[in-house]
């Protein structure tokens, strides 16, 4: 009985390891990428000191932050603020529990997991509110309630843009959504998606909290936002999730809307042949990769919006371009001119 | 004890441990955080009965969005504790009388008599291919079509009304028309002025120096 029970807790605990640790790594290295490619595109060098070609520079910044000491502030409410930046990357890791990365290759394979992932994004808003009120903090407090309002904006037009991969695969299961989508580039769904497609990716850089939309750090009015009072490990465990996060946008983006772990090639008579060897995962892990660069590029290249731009651009712009969107869609679907598998 | 039985009762007791930390706890941006955990535990015992569409939408809907502006709420009242603890043992009376009778109801309403094992048959397991999600759309859409729509309906008019209630118009506000910002250009904002240059009429060698 307890040598079962063992055995489903060790089993439980392998599978969130190997699903995590690439994760953790791939987070590693996303913000070793962010400062080379910025440095790049800023005609710098970015990090190169420690390792070749600066390659170690992750680890260096872990253990600087793991070394440092986490300061409670004072009146702050101690069990909040320990729990604001844990409730933060906890739902950004489960996430990825119903993340496919090949034909086989699910945990979870739940017949709700587009819904699953909708509930997950909405649920780290949480540490994020938490946080902010926990530390007792004018900045704090300030830099949560535009975050997490930004948040809240931004994940019904991201809700919205669902439905339509929805109304297209029939199914809120994502190995099934990435089936329908087979049969070589023009069946992917970013084509009769192409609104939700941008609606969607800018959600998602809006739910991340990443640049232009950055204004819940908003350095030069707030200071940094919700986790102002965080140092050490609780501030990296900030850090983290919102990489965590960029990733898991991207790869979700390549799922929904690029046909996964589908090759590009298919249908094509002589690549397809040459290229089948390539296993899916890398297809998933290459288009997911394109999505994180434009995450780094647009850091790069956009100044911050201002606040009442934000709220406009997602309440006033994305939310009717989406429901238009839906209702074009129904009757295409319906139509005899919908060439993207009957429904 | 299987595995399910000990995770029922592990989420029962968080669901009712939280629901009185809602009304036990003293600052009420906690009790606010206690409810989420209570809708937390209340979803994880809808997946246990595969009910897991209700068991995602509550999390989505409830602690996604609308707990989420209860904080809100919430965080920004300026509450003075102290003022609200006095005449507590006057009203303590009349609470629990209240409660009592509120707590009859609820037997009366979903006690045994209505909600039973000889009523309501066990629930099944359903086969590895049965979709929650499917079945629910077949009958909210078929058998429950007009009192969904009923209810969107209602819904619809209720965001009106909160938004006529709260609206003032546009007067007094220094909003900012984006389009109006959007459309200015060099042309309709700067004036280039030519201005000749005044020359001084006779500078001599001795003030210049």
């Amino acid at each position: 009985m307890i040598m079962e029970w063992a055995l489903i807790l060790l089993d439980i605990l392998l599978k969130i390891a190997a699903i995590l640790l690439p994760v953790i790594l791939a987070v590693a290295y996303t913000t070793y990428a962010e400062r080379k490619v910025i440095g790049y595109m800023q005609l710098r060098l970015g990090p190169n000191r420690v390792g070749p070609k600066g390659l170690f520079q992750p680890f260096a910044d872990v253990i600087k932050l793991a070394m440092k000491e986490i300061v409670v502030p004072t009146g702050a409410s101690r069990s909040l603020f320990i729990l604001g930046p844990i409730l933060f990357i906890g739902p950004s890791l489960a996430a990825w529990a119903v993340m496919p990365f090949d034909a086989e290759l699910v945990l979870a394979d739940i017949d709700a997991g587009l819904l699953f992932l909708l509930a997950m994004t909405s649920i780290s808003v949480y540490g994020v509110i938490i946080a902010g009120w926990a530390s007792n903090s004018k900045y704090a407090f300030l830099g949560s309630l535009r975050s997490a309002s930004q948040i809240v904006s931004y994940e019904l037009a991201m809700g919205f843009a669902l439905v339509g991969v929805l109304m297209c695969s029939n199914s809120m299961n994502l190995g099934t959504i990435i089936e329908k989508q087979s049969g070589g580039i023009a069946s992917w769904y970013f084509i009769p998606l192409f609104p939700m497609l941008v609606v969607y990716w800018i959600s998602g850089v809006a739910e991340t909290n990443r640049a232009p939309f950055d204004l819940a750090e908003g350095e030069s009015e707030i200071v940094a936002g919700f986790h102002v009072e965080y140092a050490g490990m609780a501030f990296a465990l900030f850090f983290l999730a919102e990489y965590a996060n960029m990733i898991l946008i991207s790869c979700l983006t390549a799922v929904m809307f690029f046909g996964g772990w589908l090759s590009p090639f298919q249908g094509i008579p002589v690549l397809d042949n040459l290229t089948s060897w390539i296993p899916g995962t890398v297809w998933l892990l290459l288009k997911a990769g394109f999505f994180l660069f434009l995450f780094l590029w647009f850091r790069a290249t956009f100044p911050r919006f201002r606040y009442d731009q934000v709220m406009r651009l997602g309440w006033k712009i994305f939310i009717p371009v989406t429901i238009v969107w839906i209702v074009v869609l129904a009757v295409w679907i319906k139509s005899p001119f919908w060439l993207w598998g009957a429904s | 004890m299987s595995f399910e039985q000990i995770v029922f009762y592990g989420f029962s007791f968080m669901l009712i441990f939280s629901a009185l930390m809602v009304i036990l706890v003293k600052n009420s941006v906690k009790a606010a955080l206690f409810l989420v955990l209570c809708f937390f535990a209340s979803s994880a015992l809808w997946l246990l009965l595969e009910a897991e569409f209700l068991a995602i939408t509550l999390m989505l809907v409830y602690v996604g969005a609308v707990m989420v502006l209860f904080l809100f709420v919430v965080m920004m009242l300026d509450i003075n504790y102290s003022a609200l603890r006095q005449g507590y043992t006057k009203v303590l009376p009349i609470a629990l009388m209240v409660a009592l009778g509120f707590l009859l109801l609820l037997q009366w309403l979903v006690g045994n008599e209505h909600f039973g094992l000889n009523i309501i048959a066990e629930p099944q397991k359903h086969p590895a291919d049965y979709s929650n999600v499917r079945e629910l759309g077949r009958v909210l859409y078929t058998d429950y079509f007009y009192p969904f729509e009923l209810a969107a309906v209602i819904l619809l008019v209720a965001i009106i009304a909160a938004i006529s209630l709260t609206f003032r118009g546009k007067r007094g506000r220094k909003s900012q028309d984006i389009d109006k910002q959007v459309e200015a250009n060099k042309q309709n904002r700067l004036k280039v002025v030519k201005v000749e240059p005044v020359v001084s009429p006779k500078i001599s060698d001795g003030e210049k120096a």
